[in-house]
């Protein structure tokens, strides 16, 4: 639909026109802020926890593990230095064997889901499919933080 | 010819004072639409464009998606 609007701006007389192609789900999958009516709604990149704990795969499980205890969390994000998330140790992950790296020990390839995604929808999902915690990340795959379960069943609550 | 952009350059434009026109139905327009969009369905692009765009600034068009 963009293309055809930019050519016929173009017949019209506008000099300079651009086509923003990837248009609103690019925008809203990386995070950025947006007006109207549904931006006054929580949604699971507001929601998630952005001080989650991230480590690198060739990480020793035993320093991460007790890095990650020392800050509160029981679980670990594993990403490279572009934040680009490959893997996730929650609680029975983190307690494998502390000689291992994080790459043999973690749960490679977690689902992960867009900020955008309204708490509602994410607190339904997450408790229907027993998921503690959930990587957010832009259409990227670059994580935004680590949505709780307990997090988003309160939000969705309070907003109800 | 249009030129295609991506999210990177339509923030450097919007810096620059573009003009951001979503050309989804009015009603998705109203939920979501970025920052500063003016709403002008395809639709009414004919006819209104002209009349609510500057053409001697930069204007980027969206929709949802490539598609």
């Amino acid at each position: 639909m963009s293309p055809r609007a930019a050519w016929r701006l173009e017949s019209l007389g506008f000099g300079e026109v651009y086509d923003y192609v990837d248009g609103k789900l690019d925008w809203m999958a990386a995070g950025l802020r947006t007006e109207g009516t549904n931006a006054a709604h929580p949604r699971a990149g507001d929601v998630a926890r952005k001080d989650v704990p991230v480590a690198g795969l060739e990480d020793r499980l035993g320093d991460v593990r007790q890095r990650v205890s020392a800050s509160g969390w029981d679980a670990v994000v594993v990403t490279n230095t572009e934040r680009v998330v490959f893997g996730l140790l929650r609680s029975k992950e983190l307690a494998k064997d502390a000689e291992l790296t994080l790459e043999q020990a973690m749960r490679p390839g977690p689902s992960t889901f867009r900020p955008h995604r309204a708490i509602t929808e994410m607190a339904e999902h997450m408790t229907a499919h027993l998921l503690d915690s959930s990587p957010i990340t832009t259409s990227d795959g670059r994580l935004v933080g680590l949505l709780l379960r307990t997090d988003a069943v309160r939000v969705a609550g309070e907003k109800e | 010819m249009p030129t295609e952009i991506d999210r990177g350059e339509v923030q450097k434009l919007m810096d620059r004072g573009a003009q951001l026109v979503e050309v989804l139905p009015p009603d998705e327009y109203e939920e979501d639409h970025l920052p500063g969009a003016i709403s002008l369905p395809l639709r009414r692009l004919e006819t209104e464009a002209v009349r609510v765009l500057d053409r001697a600034r930069p204007v980027i068009v969206y929709c949802w998606d490539t598609a």
